[in-house]
């Protein structure tokens, strides 16, 4: 048992110095009835080689996105990180450290935080950022809570080209609270409008830009009927590559943005862990949910950072506070901010462009496939495209020509018929022109 | 404190921030050029520059080589933060997580192409249940708090699904913040339960206040004063003869595992902190995984998605429709956690079923060594009796020393340890909650105990200015909250660069 | 003349004619540590006698505070969104909440008075 560090001895010895015969004794107070005496069924311990194999052969069993051309998109992003993140984040000190409540031995986790909250303020063109949520779904229920809190009202209106995920799950989160929540349609051909949509009892629309069938579109005439009607303007960002390239939702006026954060630093990891961005103004502040550092100074007056405007949090205000978030994605912001350090103002754009590039690329050529439609006019690296099949049948017949064409929009929206033949296809730097090849190639076979 | 010309101090090097260096000229990746293409962004393209710095590998890594020196963690020493269970984190754990076919696969492949997946959450989910004896889980909690909303809210659906409006949770006084929190987000108010003299809920006063309007009792067990609720047993009869939920707050679930199956105890829903229990990695404040196990009764209204495997292999249940539960909805994006559960499946298949009972063993053990060394010292135990996985002390032995529990922390900084959760739970006037985990070896054990005694030594001799001026060794001395408070600076900019005062 | 009331809940009320004005006492700012922020109500507001009727934080703590008697908020010390602190400087003086024109003059009477107030905090 290679994680305890106690030998017999030092445990015989213990004892003694707590005086005990033994070890049970210190379980005195568990009920007889709750001890199992048939055991648990659980295997022994194991080996690390033996684990290993074990779980490797399980890892075998799923194909990898980087061994199949793969355009999956929808939320969850294939970039290349590169290899310094994983090799820094893996570091004990940021890897093996708690949330830093101590500040004095964690100004590295709490420097990297004030630095990762002024990345995503600068690529969103907002105020002020938090220290991360768990993901993009609940950063937007979150974010829907607040706009309640903020406004006093209760209708919170979502969006056909919001992600189902972010929509479902504002659902879930809001159902047993004062909020009434509107889901638009599916919006795949970019028609919906909102603007009418918005009155004097609305607390917020909640939006997406790049949308979720990938038109981008620009909200700052919603943000003016919003600020109007004294609304919120909540703008989602699913790709936050797109901001190296696409006008960032605080040039359209929106009031708070949320976004996943996964694409920038982090593996895919089958979509979890994720990182919910949340970025605000700076005078919502106070209704902000989540963690915040802040800059002060220590006692011989040198910059230093601290965890701040803590009263919002539940650990003081309790049943009050503006969220029960604890534990948030510590080490995924590391990874994005890591990124980003790389990246820079020239590495960011330039990845961003590379992005566009390929999408406008592959659109084109699976424009040119007889029966098959682009469906956004304007995107940046994810489109629809209508095809004349049903979509989970094309990719079902694709992958087993080992190809990952991308996700059809039934997974989402079972019950709507008319999205059946919708395909969703993301490009990133990481597809070679082989990937598209293959995936035009495949296309055209399973369409003929 | 000698003054250097730079204001490093050797190791201890002084960083800028990100935005402090770099400049235009260099970059940190080297990415291939963009064809010439017709853009298609509709006029949406971004106007003017976002300001980041640039900077190329090697700055990037030195500096962050350098913030992580900044910091303490478990890899450099003891950290024994109470109801945080800061144990070991296995690096077999981080390698798996890495192998591509488990971090390099996306959420939307189809089902044929993440066949391991699907049964590696499942194999996770089959060693919870087995270890809790509970019959459901949802796998998709994020944290700790979001299990709690899972359970709380899979209560709430089941009792609304019976035509119940309840409309009270009740929570013990020394209750995580996170349980009210909770349970104001479904829609509950909160009213609190005292402790009796032994740091137990008090029964009795439970039994006053239950009655058909409560909902659910929330209870954290063993609980927030590291003591095992004794009267469990009775206390889930209580709140299930009132029609109510027993929700269990599995946070110190690390003191039990292995030992006791939570479905014996009456509880119908707990979470478990896989970021603590299970060895999986805190990371300066996430990600973590709150898998939530459910009873009979709660089950069918556990949230979506959930796993099922037929004929054709595993399969994904994503929607109500395909469901023959009623299913409360969607809590988080994509399926959970995965990769942080596939950290804790290794830690789970590493220690195997004798391994857990050996190290909440250990756990347990560790504590009351602590108890007993630090007792023995003057330190004034909150609680009579053995405690659990982590040991209670009040602050009356530093009565009339002018030293104070926050004091004691700062201090033991400069001993190079992290000090204990202090000042939680809030019933306990001063308190220091010690949590070693079964992790520390016995030498580290003892140092730590003599740390702190020696320190608890210079309070009681006068020396109480070496500890309230303390700290003095580490990287920053106690910063300004105030301030930090008062004028909230929240990010860079170019007018926020200065040196403090 | 002034009248100088206070409650369990360590709020004081000064009253000049129908109108009160609101703070915290001495006491309950030494309990609360350096204020870092007042959240104060709505001007127009109507709040009921031990109603919440604002905040106030420090680092590590929040506190509402309750409105003594029941009325109509005429007035909020702007003064306290700049300088927190000023609570801690002059709690009984210039660090005020809020102004209340009191609705009924009858709740008045189940106020303490300075003497049963210092009683009290003195057997806390």
């Amino acid at each position: 048992m290679r994680y305890l560090p106690l030998s017999d001895a030092d445990r015989r010895a213990m004892l003694q110095t707590i005086g005990v015969a033994d070890v049970e004794d210190l379980f005195g107070d568990v009920p007889a009835a709750a001890r199992p005496v048939d055991g648990f069924g659980l295997p022994d311990h194991a080996s690390e080689m033996e684990v290993e194999r074990r779980l490797a052969r399980m890892a075998a069993r799923n194909l990898s996105a980087g061994n199949a051309p793969c355009f999956l998109g929808a939320g969850a992003y294939r970039h290349h990180v590169p290899a310094a993140v994983d090799a820094l984040i893996q570091r004990g000190e940021f890897l093996t450290s708690y949330t830093p409540y101590q500040p004095e031995v964690s100004q590295g986790t709490l420097q990297a935080l004030f630095e990762f909250q002024t990345q995503v303020a600068m690529i969103t063109a907002m105020e002020v950022a938090n220290a991360s949520m768990y993901d993009a779904a609940t950063a937007c229920a979150e974010a829907a809570a607040m706009a309640c809190r903020l406004t006093r009202r209760r209708r919170v209106l979502l969006s056909g080209q919001l992600h189902p995920h972010y929509r479902s799950v504002t659902a879930t989160q809001l159902q047993f609270t004062q909020a009434q929540v509107e889901a638009q349609p599916p919006d795949p051909h970019s028609g919906e409008d909102l603007i009418r949509r918005v009155d004097g009892e609305t607390a917020c629309v909640v939006v997406q830009n790049p949308g979720f069938f990938g038109q981008l579109i620009d909200y700052s005439d919603l943000g003016e009927a919003c600020r109007a009607a004294g609304a919120l303007l909540v703008v989602a960002v699913a790709e936050p590559v797109s901001l190296g390239l696409v006008m960032p939702p605080g040039a359209m006026g929106a009031d708070i943005v949320v976004g996943e954060g996964q694409p920038i630093g982090n593996s895919l990891n089958f979509g979890g862990p994720g990182l919910g961005l949340f970025a605000t103004r700076q005078k919502y502040v106070r209704q902000m949910p989540g963690r915040l550092c802040g800059q002060t100074a220590d006692a011989d007056g040198r910059r230093g950072f601290v965890l701040t405007l803590a009263t919002r949090e539940q650990h003081i205000r309790r049943e009050k506070a503006t969220s029960n978030i604890c534990t948030n994605s510590g080490l995924c912001t590391l990874a994005f901010s890591i990124h980003m350090a790389l990246l820079g103002e020239s590495g960011f754009a330039h990845l961003a462009a590379l992005n566009h590039v390929q999408a406008v690329t592959a659109a084109d050529a699976l424009a040119r496939i007889p029966g098959v439609r682009v469906l956004p006019s304007a995107f940046f690296n994810e489109f629809a495209v209508k095809l004349p099949r049903p979509a989970a049948i094309v990719v079902e017949a694709l992958a087993r020509r080992g190809i990952l064409a991308g996700v059809p929009a039934s997974r989402f929206y079972p019950d709507h018929r008319e999205l059946s033949p919708i395909l969703l296809v993301a490009c990133t730097e990481t597809n070679s022109p082989e990937d598209v090849e293959a995936l035009v190639g495949g296309l055209r076979e399973v369409l003929r | 404190m000698s003054n250097t010309a730079t204001g490093n101090r050797g190791l201890t090097l002084e960083e800028p921030l990100l935005f402090e260096q770099g400049g235009p000229g260099r970059s940190g990746v080297d990415l291939p050029d963009a064809l010439p293409v017709a853009e298609r962004l509709g006029g949406l393209r971004r106007r003017g520059p976002i300001g980041l710095p640039d900077l190329s590998e090697p700055e990037v890594v030195r500096h962050y080589t350098r913030l992580s020196q900044q910091n303490f963690g478990i890899d450099t020493v003891i950290y024994p933060l109470g109801s945080c269970t800061m144990k070991h984190n296995p690096r077999l754990n981080e390698k798996v997580a890495r192998l591509p076919g488990f971090a390099d696969l996306h959420p939307f492949q189809p089902e044929s192409t993440v066949q391991g997946a699907l049964e590696l959450l499942d194999s996770a989910a089959r060693w919870l249940k087995a270890l809790t004896g509970m019959p459901a889980i949802a796998m998709s909690p994020a944290a700790g708090a979001h299990g709690e909303l899972c359970g709380l809210m899979t209560i709430r659906a089941a009792l609304d699904d019976r035509g119940q409006a309840r409309r009270l949770v009740l929570v013990p006084e020394s209750a995580h913040g996170t349980n009210p929190a909770t349970a104001a987000i479904c829609g509950y108010e909160v009213e609190t339960v005292p402790a009796n003299a032994r740091g137990r809920v008090d029964l009795a006063a439970l039994k006053a206040r239950l009655s058909g309007d409560v909902a659910a009792f929330m209870l954290t067990n063993p609980n927030t004063c590291g003591l095992f609720e004794d009267e469990i047993l009775a206390i889930a009869e209580a709140v299930h003869r009132a029609g109510a939920f027993f929700y269990c707050d599995g946070a110190n679930y690390n003191a039990i595992v292995g030992r006791l199956r939570v479905a014996d105890l009456g509880i119908d829903a707990m979470h478990i902190n896989l970021h603590k229990t299970f060895s999986t990695p805190h990371g300066g404040g996430g990600p973590g995984a709150g898998p939530t196990v459910l009873a009979a009764a709660l089950a069918p209204f556990a949230p979506l998605p959930s796993i099922v495997r037929d004929e054709q292999g595993w399969r994904l249940i994503e929607h109500a429709r395909d469901s023959r539960r009623k299913p409360l909805g969607r809590i988080k994006g994509f399926h959970g956690q995965f990769s942080v559960i596939v950290r804790a499946l290794a830690y789970m298949m590493s220690l195997g079923g004798d391994g857990l009972r050996q190290a909440s063993a250990d756990a347990v053990l560790s504590a009351n060594y602590l108890l007993a060394r630090l007792s023995e010292g003057g330190l004034t135990p909150a609680f009579a009796g053995p405690c659990m996985h982590e040991c209670l002390f009040d602050d009356r032995f530093l009565d009339g020393t002018g030293v104070t529990t926050l004091d004691l922390a700062k201090a033991l900084l400069d001993e190079g340890a992290h000090p204990m959760t202090m000042y939680f739970p809030l019933v306990v006037h001063g308190a220091l909650l010690i949590e070693p985990t079964e992790t520390e070896s016995k030498a580290s054990l003892d140092a730590f105990a003599d740390a702190l005694l020696a320190l608890v030594h210079k309070a009681r001799s006068g020396q109480a200015v070496e500890l309230t001026a303390a700290p003095r060794l580490t990287p920053r001395r106690r910063l300004d909250e105030t301030r930090a408070a008062r004028q909230p600076v929240l990010r860079w900019k170019p007018d926020t660069t200065d040196k403090g005062d | 003349m002034s009248e100088l009331w206070f409650t369990r809940e360590h709020e004081w009320i000064r009253i000049d004619g129908d109108v009160g004005t609101v703070g915290i006492t001495d006491h309950a700012q030494r309990q609360l540590g350096d204020v870092v922020f007042a959240e104060l109500p709505e001007i127009g507001k109507l709040v009921a006698r031990g109603a919440e009727a604002a905040v106030v934080e420090s680092v590590k703590a929040a506190s509402e505070v309750y409105a003594p008697v029941g009325g109509e908020v005429v007035a909020v010390n702007g003064a306290l969104a700049d300088q927190p602190g000023l609570v801690n400087e002059s709690a009984e003086g210039d660090a005020w909440f809020f102004k209340i024109r009191i609705a009924d003059r009858g709740e008045v009477g189940m106020l303490m008075s300075r003497s049963a107030y210092d009683a009290m905090v003195a057997g806390e």
